[in-house]
């Protein structure tokens, strides 16, 4: 056996963090949720993508779900199963009225921020699928998933 | 990880050199610093040196898009030059190289403005 996991195979692993909607968070976030994907061998790619990601959907929460109220907290959740990774970013903001409408390339309620609009196209192309379940009153909650490429973990 | 900002005047091109990550935490410093250099100094050309830059995100494109709209108020050109592939990607799904041009390095960025 030439298998370098060492752990139970298809043991689930799960990571959760909670923080001030801060923007000095958002480096945090990406960093810690990169650090707990590194074991499963990520190329540099996937794990540039990952912490795009995670950038993009803390950014969200914290200048469109709390517009900037830095008493309002960000929830991530990661679990990891396999060489699949489960991440939700999860806020208790003001919601987004319009999904579709916030989904598309290029829109942005906040043009005078220099907002992109590109977030979403950001995550949805960087992650296999994505469900946004948003409540206007109650918060957004992204879930995103990918599959890592396995070519390097194979044990024979 | 934050951002280094260095901006050189030269006549009147701005070279503004990053390093580090550009997020929405240092969007905001990177755009006051830039809308004042170019205002004070009377700047017409940017020129966006990306070599040192480690991360980027979307907050990154809005304030690059920004100084794009500025400059070409006051009739001038963006070069952005030593793009990361990461950071290429990004550039590409937004439509930004359409309307930026790309250099692989700062001499040539500044050819290219010479040339303009």
């Amino acid at each position: 056996m030439l298998c370098k996991d060492w752990g139970m195979p298809n043991m689930k692993n799960e990571m959760k963090i909670q923080f001030s909607a801060l923007s000095q968070n958002e480096s945090f976030a990406r960093v810690t949720v990169a650090a707990f994907i590194a074991q499963l061998d990520p190329t540099m790619d996937e794990l540039t993508e990952i912490k795009t990601v995670v950038s993009e959907a803390v950014t969200n929460s914290i200048i469109h779900g709390y517009e900037s109220d830095p008493m309002g907290v960000v929830y991530i959740s990661v679990s990891l199963e396999d060489h699949l990774i489960e991440l939700t970013i999860k806020d208790e903001g003001k919601g987004i009225p319009d999904v579709e409408e916030a989904r598309q390339p290029l829109f942005t309620t906040k043009p005078e921020l220099e907002r992109s609009g590109m977030g979403f196209t950001i995550m949805e192309n960087f992650m296999d699928d994505i469900v946004v379940n948003s409540h206007p009153g109650k918060g957004t909650e992204i879930r995103l998933r990918k599959h890592l490429s396995t070519s390097k973990m194979l044990c024979n | 990880m934050s951002l280094n900002i260095n901006l050189e005047v030269k006549k009147d091109v701005l070279c503004i050199r990053l390093s580090g990550e550009l997020d929405h935490h240092s969007a905001d410093e990177l755009r006051s610093q830039a809308v004042q250099a170019i205002e004070k100094n009377g700047i017409r050309h940017i020129i966006l040196n990306l070599e040192q830059l480690s991360f980027m995100d979307s907050s990154g494109l809005g304030v690059i898009l920004g100084r794009y709209k500025q400059i070409k108020q006051l009739h001038g050109e963006m070069v952005v030059c030593a793009i990361s592939p990461p950071i290429q990607r990004l550039f590409d799904l937004s439509g930004l190289f359409k309307i930026i041009t790309l250099e692989p390095t700062e001499e040539y960025a500044l050819q290219r403005l010479g040339d303009a």
